[in-house]
């Protein structure tokens, strides 16, 4: 699964400390979000959503569907 | 630099309570253990009252070693569960095949000595060790 995640936070210039903090995760797991190496949960993608005032699909997009 | 302007709460802060919580209580359980193993010979002369009290106080301090490190795996994300859950089924897996094995090998008279529940144990920590480090890496 593709994500925005580490452009949004870019936007915002927040770092991945303040963007684990916020979505209550650690450091390390917004990092291998934004890598795409761990896929977020269903409730944390909404988390994520909420937090950046969109849409969950603007954030994520499933590879095989794109 | 803008800052979020959700409330976080204090995650990172319980997060640490968690670890040094469950630190303390498997600090206790291996003190208690220790005095329910060596007490009886080296400290009360095997009296049977204070023995059991030994066992009770190592039974007690390992109950509580359990719910701290329930409480800690219920306070990790997602992704560190994840971590914690495979390195934990990795390690009951490797420590049910090996462990049967190993006591198979004396009933079938390849080895002469008599399996040892500590050998199992200590395999199975690294094992659990070992998956925590895969994880890790896995999703670095």
């Amino acid at each position: 699964m593709k994500n925005r995640l580490k452009v949004l936070r870019a936007e915002r210039d927040w770092t991945q400390a303040q963007l684990a903090e916020e979505l209550q995760v650690s450091r390390q797991t917004v990092n291998a979000i934004e890598k795409g190496k761990f896929d977020p949960s269903l409730p944390l993608a909404f988390k994520a959503a909420r937090l950046f005032g969109m849409a969950i699909e603007d954030i994520f997009q499933d590879e095989e569907g794109s | 630099m803008n800052k979020p302007q959700t409330d976080s709460g204090s995650w990172q802060a319980s997060q640490k309570r968690n670890t040094v919580h469950l630190r303390y209580w498997t600090s206790a359980w291996v003190l208690s253990l220790a005095l329910a193993a060596f007490g009886p010979k080296m400290l009360w002369d095997f009296q049977t009252g204070l023995t059991i009290l030994g066992v009770v106080i190592n039974l007690a301090v390992g109950f509580g070693m359990i719910v701290a490190n329930k409480r800690y795996l219920q306070g990790l994300d997602e992704m560190h569960r994840k971590i914690f859950l495979d390195a934990g089924a990795l390690s009951l897996g490797v420590g049910l095949v090996c462990g049967l094995g190993y006591e198979l090998l004396e009933d079938i008279r390849l080895i002469t000595f008599q399996p040892e529940i500590p050998h199992l144990i200590i395999l199975m920590c690294l094992t659990f060790l070992a998956g925590l480090i895969l994880g890790h890496r896995k999703y670095q």
